[in-house]
């Protein structure tokens, strides 16, 4: 398959701290790459590096062979923040319809979304009225409109109930079996098995780049939280 | 620039403001009231309510565009649905612009108001014509909106931007001729008036209230009103970064 993402030497820094350190990786087209890391391990930031509003102090980010962040890229790659960007004092419909209007998408797209996400009964709700987790989805939904070919999702189910996180990964597969190239982290470990690829980040390094099978396959374990521990270990002594 | 985001963020700049309802109520009473004050402390001296009235009608919008706008878009700023936008095919102008038609569009309404209520109510008395008088409303509520847009850039909070109007406006509101004439003011201070944009709002207002027509002076007031807000947009649009840090 070929990178629908792929990122080449990347470093930055964050408040004079070192936050990605040479990152190096890629993600297939049609995928749902989990981009999974411990909070603070970079994830955030590499995921802003991908839709193109992180400054950066070298190496290149390339999506749908453009340079991230460039014009032609703003319809075809949609961005969920790791807090919902939406209005709180508009309606969901209210949202979404602006937010389709600035993408360009067709009327009818923002039900489409609404029922998505599983909104429905909420259109005419002020988002400020909304819990947590529907918030959640209302700035899911605006980065559906449009049907862009590259989602970048930044922790999009946390919080959410777990008959909600199936419907919203089921929902996920889907679109990357329609075409859709899916980058979402998480910091839940038991999210990584629903994952078709994973990157697995700890202190601004990739520790790990491949499918979950494979990941557990060479760290001789069961689950994928004790890979990761065992990649860590594996590392520190390598350092050594 | 596209003109269907310009539109439909204008738009959306409303239905926020229609939701609030308080805040809709306050800026289009808040004026009339105060205007009301100052014709009752003027009460037996009509001449020089005659004078400040219509003045104030080039402040408060200024001044109220300047706070509306500078905290709506911190907000956009901090809650991350500018990040959201500026990851969209959206053009900083259509935003900027966007929310000048919204609050053009609300100034409008305001000046509207505030002046049929000092015309007909308070028996506001000026020489010159209605139109001038809101377009020169609205071009100070087109400049608060511009300063108000430029100055959400350096606050970090709400606080700080509430803040601004004492540190920004109030200095401008001594220098603007509304106390002492700017012509009688010490030559700093004069100079320091002739630099600040309120004063060529309120020097525009005093123009056109008290002559019939268009007069030159109040064509070049409002020549250098549209410098300041283009100034200021464009400003503006340089502290809308797509990258941070």
């Amino acid at each position: 398959m070929p990178a629908a993402i792929d990122i080449d030497g990347l470093t930055v820094h964050r408040g004079g701290n070192l936050v990605l350190d040479a990152v190096s990786c890629q993600v297939a087209a049609g995928s749902v790459t989990g981009l999974l890391g411990p909070s603070g391990s970079g994830k955030s930031t590499l995921i802003r590096s991908v839709v193109g509003v992180q400054r950066i102090i070298s190496g290149t980010v390339t999506v749908l062979g453009q340079p991230a962040g460039s014009k032609p890229l703003r319809s075809r790659v949609g961005y969920v923040t790791q807090a919902p960007s939406v209005y709180a004092d508009l309606s969901v419909r209210e949202n979404l319809r602006y937010f389709a209007a600035v993408v360009g998408a067709a009327a009818g797209e923002v039900d489409r979304v609404i029922s998505a996400v599983g909104l429905t009964d909420k259109t005419g709700a002020l988002v400020a009225r909304l819990s947590g987790g529907q918030r959640t989805r209302v700035s899911l939904a605006a980065a559906l409109l449009g049907t862009p070919q590259v989602l970048v999702l930044d922790e999009p189910t946390v919080g959410l109930d777990p008959v909600l996180r199936r419907d919203l990964w089921e929902m996920f597969h889907g679109l990357a079996n329609a075409g859709t190239t899916l980058l979402v982290s998480s910091h839940v470990m038991d999210e990584a098995d629903r994952c078709t690829a994973l990157l697995l980040l700890r202190e601004g390094r990739v520790l790990a780049a491949d499918s979950p099978a494979a990941i557990r396959r060479r760290t001789g374990t069961d689950d994928l939280e004790s890979a990761f521990l065992a990649l860590i270990d594996a590392e520190q002594v390598g350092s050594r | 620039m596209n003109t269907r985001i310009t539109l439909a963020t204008a738009g959306r700049v409303l239905t926020q403001l229609r939701h609030d309802h308080r805040t809709i109520a306050l800026l289009l009473v808040v004026p009339c009231v105060l205007l009301a004050l100052l014709s009752w402390i003027f009460d037996d001296q009509p001449a020089v309510f005659d004078r400040i009235g219509p003045l104030l009608l080039a402040i408060f919008p200024l001044v109220v565009m300047f706070i509306v706008t500078s905290v709506a878009m911190l907000r956009e700023r901090t809650s991350g649905t500018l990040e959201r936008l500026l990851a969209m095919p959206l053009n900083k102008l259509d935003l900027l612009l966007g929310y000048a038609l919204a609050f053009g569009v609300l100034a409008v309404l305001q000046s509207g108001i505030a002046s049929a209520v000092s015309l007909w109510l308070l028996d506001l008395d000026i020489a010159g014509s209605t139109g001038w008088l809101l377009v020169t409303a609205l071009l100070a509520a087109l400049l608060g909106t511009a300063l108000g847009l430029l100055a959400s850039a350096f606050a970090q909070t709400e606080f700080q931007a509430v803040q601004f109007m004492p540190a920004f406006v109030l200095p401008q509101l001594l220098l603007c001729g509304l106390f002492v004439p700017r012509d009688a003011m010490q030559s700093v201070l004069a100079a320091i008036s002739d630099v600040l944009p309120l004063s060529y709002a309120v020097d525009a207002m005093a123009e056109v209230a008290g002559n019939p027509g268009l007069t030159g002076a109040a064509g070049r007031d409002f020549a250098v009103l549209a410098a300041f807000i283009v100034g200021a947009l464009a400003l503006g649009a340089a502290t809308l970064r797509r990258r941070t840090a």
